[in-house]
């Protein structure tokens, strides 16, 4: 067992907080399901690891140690939001402060999963009440009243016979003597005051007047700028350079071969020190390098879908289910549907670029940057760079985007070999074009369809999807099936389907593959739910009609209820296309239904989308929607606008000139609803996205007949 | 020597003449709330104003700037009280917030030439910021909110 402890005063110190306090941990003792809380003033409690973590000071004031990152879900506003109701106490009280690289402090620090709430909100809603109950108790012995007599508000305790009050500060250092009590009885959703409600992001501020440090922000003492020419396909190694031409570049201090990790690989490049970014990036330009990349040269995305597809002919895959024997009945079926579609690659293309500081200081290293999972990285450099643990400092700042890129190790240790190299502090920027053309992407797909209806049935149901597995290269058993070929699909359609499998045939390439926001749900929905859209038709069923049948979940009805009621599903016209999926991921089921008409050209107009989102239990709607309204944006721009293409090894997109983006002249009115229920939260980040392209290429079909089986489709020319 | 004029402030700056403004806000003037998204005068993150017309500071050459009354988002309102930063406030317009400041510039300029923008201007005068977020919705609500609080005199709303 490690004992690496936390202290109060190790706490004060990374927090910078000072002074009596007090100071509430929740851990999980090895024994127990439950997390359990302690006061960790005490002296016993030294020796504990504690998971989440409040401090209320002498001016009453609450710091919250997040885990988490804020990349745009807005835990800086839902963390504090749930602290805040249980503790009584105003919002503007709550601080939340970011958590340094340290899974043996705080467990998976990654963020990732939807899981900023859903992963934390139970023991949140305890350390606040828990708090609350202490300083209740401190107080009631000052007055020498009973507890019963008390109660908290806004951030005070009362004497309700007298009114007398004290101020959450000035019963700290009492509270902080006593026993944490157990058994806390939580406030039921209907008496929440704070959590539910659509309060204002308190983060805004600082992302309107320039004050939020991106990583990109991120400035040390003596820091100097690097950018790094990388091998374009991705895979090859440097075979010599000429640096006379970027040597000459006022500014330009030194240039040197880098090679980094990327996951079981290694990628190779030269790096160009300078003393701003310009002259940095004016260095990489002027750099002459040969690559040996051999083996690579006839990469292309078009022959990969061509071998994707041949394999779908004869390969039967890892089986992740199956249910009956739908292969018989679509063997002997006179008549059958069997389809392919396919899905491209994709880029995250965060806002803000690829970036990170580093400085080696020999025995040590220290990081700042925008990064998804500090305690990866801090596990992974001290490895890659043979550093103790506890002597590679991970910190976090404002991430300007993540989708899943920023939970990746190699820009981190890219930056960590440039400062070791230099042997000074650097932030190494990735340009635009980097970011674009070196990966790792969403992996292209191609899915097999096959099934059978029968009066009005379905009586077989069989998918298969070739495609590269990030499960398998990131080191996962290649031999049984990880749950890539399920995400996004509804459960309950295994048990009402009699005859249903669904399988993986992995699929390799030298592309470099990671989580891009929703995974697999973001392609696996399109194939799903468009051939469910498929059987409906050929069923004689109204595609929303033939949902609720085989979706045997009450929960779920009543979600499609409302799909149909908002959308005016019922009511539709002629002359308007209407569409719907429904997918479920991370937790949370989301209905989408878009309508679309033709325009007098012949273009498709997408004339709305309405979303339907059960989360479950949730702290702040308005934050659920504008990542549902987000997740949309994201989705519309992958079904309709852009990809990633390889040719003769290399990516051939580069920047936002040809991997172009949805802008707000795409964009459709949106409308989010949020189905109220207590069930456990679900994710809320993700699950908006994958509902989206099947609900609109099912309107198309709905309008025109033409069925769409291949992302991305041009608008202008279904 | 470059004579630049910032947020009503004058810097010197020792840099090479064709060095992007955006290098030189960020690295050399060390004003951060400019961004670098493209480089290429594709996204708008890098948006300032340049004697009040919206500039993309990435594929402006420093030497074109000298002399110009140049403000970047932290020179946008002394008290982040900008009718724009207010409803951005309001309406909870930012995510991660990265592309922010040059919608927020690009918004400002729009305001100030059309003080009633409807959804075909707003989107005429902003399909030059990329937003990988998606915020694209609520800058057009807080883009009207603005302009009605403008309208009506309101500076801030709380
Ligand atoms: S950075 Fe200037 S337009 Fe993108
Ligand atoms: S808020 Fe993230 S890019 Fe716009």
């Amino acid at each position: 067992m490690d004992t690496n402890t936390l202290s109060r005063r190790k706490f004060l110190k990374s927090t910078g907080l000072t002074g009596a306090a007090l100071f509430l941990g929740c851990y999980f003792p090895a024994s127990a399901r439950e997390a359990k809380i302690l006061n960790a003033a005490q002296p016993e409690t030294t020796e504990i690891e504690l998971n989440a973590w409040i401090l209320i000071d002498t001016s009453g004031k609450v710091t919250l140690l997040s885990h988490r990152a804020e990349m745009g879900q807005g835990v800086y506003q839902s963390l504090p939001q749930i602290i805040a109701e249980e503790l009584e106490v105003n919002l503007n009280e709550v601080n939340i402060i970011f958590a340094k690289g340290d899974n043996k402090k705080y467990g998976n620090q990654v963020t990732g999963g939807s899981s900023s709430v859903r992963g934390s909100y139970k023991n949140l809603l305890k350390l606040g009440a828990t708090a609350r109950e202490m300083l209740i108790e401190a107080a009631a012995k000052k007055w020498n009243v009973a507890n019963e007599e008390c109660y908290a508000e806004a951030g005070h305790v009362i004497h309700k016979p007298s009114g007398k009050k004290f101020h959450y500060g000035e019963l700290v250092v009492d509270a902080s003597k006593l026993e944490a009590p157990k058994n806390i009885k939580l406030k039921a959703r209907s008496e929440y005051k704070i959590i539910g409600k659509p309060l204002h992001r308190q983060d805004t501020p600082l992302k309107t007047n320039g004050t939020a440090i991106f990583g990109l922000d991120k400035r040390v003492p003596n820091m100097l700028y690097a950018a790094v020419e990388r091998n374009p396909r991705l895979r090859g190694v440097v075979k010599s350079f000429d640096d006379s031409a970027a040597l000459k570049i006022p500014g330009v201090k030194k240039v040197f071969k880098v090679r980094m990790g990327v996951f079981s690989t290694y990628r190779e490049g030269v790096a160009v020190v300078a003393d701003n970014t310009w002259a940095a990036i004016q260095g990489k330009k002027a750099l002459k390098i040969e690559w040996d990349d051999s083996g690579f040269e006839h990469l292309s995305t078009d022959e990969i879908y061509k071998r994707q597809q041949e394999d779908l002919k004869t390969k039967e895959g890892l089986s992740f289910r199956k249910v009956g024997d739908p292969d018989s009945i679509i063997q002997q079926a006179a008549k059958k549907i069997d389809v392919v579609y396919q899905t491209p690659y994709q880029s995250h293309s965060c806002m803000e670029p690829l970036n990170c500081v580093a400085h080696w200081q020999g025995d040590k290293l220290e990081i700042w940057g925008p990064i998804q999972a500090p305690d990866w990285v801090q596990d992974y450099i001290s490895k890659e760079m043979n550093l103790p643990r506890e002597n590679v400092i991970v910190n976090l700042t404002f991430l300007g985007g993540g989708f899943g890129r920023k939970a990746f190790m190699d820009y981190p240790h890219e930056a960590s070999v440039i400062s070791k190299e230099i042997g000074a502090p650097v932030q190494v920027v990735w340009t635009r074009e980097d970011d674009a053309t070196q990966g790792p992407y969403r992996p292209g797909i191609s899915y097999r369809c096959e099934g059978v209806v029968a009066n009005g049935e379905i009586s077989a149901f069989k998918v298969r999807m070739a495609g590269q597995n990030n499960g398998h290269w990131m080191g996962g058993k290649k031999d049984i099936a990880n749950r890539s070929a399920t995400e996004g699909f509804l459960k309950p359609y295994f048990d009402s389907m009699k005859n249903i499998s669904v399988a993986d045939v992995p699929f390799e390439t030298p592309i470099p593959t990671m989580w891009w926001r929703s995974v697999y749900a973001s392609t696996n929905g399109f194939a799903y739910e468009s051939f469910m859209d498929e059987l409906a038709i050929a069923a004689g069923k109204d595609p929303l009609e033939l949902r609720r049948e085989y979706l045997k979940d009450e929960r779920l009805h009543r979600q499609i209820d409302k799909l149909e009621e908002v959308s005016g599903w019922k009511n539709r016209k002629k002359n308007e296309g209407f569409g719907v999926a429904i997918t479920e991921c991370f937790g949370t089921p989301v209905g989408q239904v878009v309508k679309v008409s033709k325009q007098k050209d012949g273009k498709i107009k997408i004339d709305k989308v309405w979303a339907v989102v059960d989360c479950g239990w949730y702290v702040n709607p308005d934050t659920i929607k504008a990542q549902v309204e987000g997740s949309i944006v994201m989705a519309l721009g992958a079904a309709t606008i852009h990809e990633i293409t390889f040719k003769d090894g290399m990516t051939e997109q580069r920047n936002f000139y040809n991997y172009r983006m949805p802008r707000i002249n795409d964009i459709p009115p949106i409308e989010v609803h949020i189905m109220e229920n207590d069930a456990d939260a679900g994710g809320v980040g993700e699950p908006g996205l994958p509902a989206f392209a099947p609900a609109l290429t099912n309107a198309v079909y709905d309008l025109t007949g033409k069925r769409i089986r291949k992302l991305p489709f041009s608008l202008a020319t279904v | 020597m470059i004579s630049l004029n910032i947020n009503q402030k004058t810097y010197q700056v020792d840099v090479s003449p064709d060095m992007p403004l955006l290098w030189v806000i960020r690295d050399i003037v060390g004003l951060t709330g400019t961004k670098y998204g493209c480089g290429v005068a594709q996204c708008g993150a890098c948006v300032v104003h340049m004697n009040g017309e919206a500039a993309r500071s990435c594929v402006t050459k420093v030497s074109r700037a000298e002399g110009q009354a140049i403000v970047t988002i932290e020179g946008l309102s002394q008290n982040n009280d900008h009718p724009l930063q207010t409803a951005w406030n309001e309406i909870s317009v930012p995510q991660c917030g990265y592309c922010h400041s040059g919608q927020l510039m690009s918004a400002a300029v729009l305001l100030r030439e059309n003080p009633n923008p409807t959804d075909d201007d707003i989107d005429a005068a902003m399909a030059g910021n990329i937003c990988r977020c998606g915020t694209y919705p609520r800058i057009r609500q807080a883009i009207h909110l603005a302009a009605e609080m403008q309208r009506k005199g309101i500076k801030n709303k709380n």
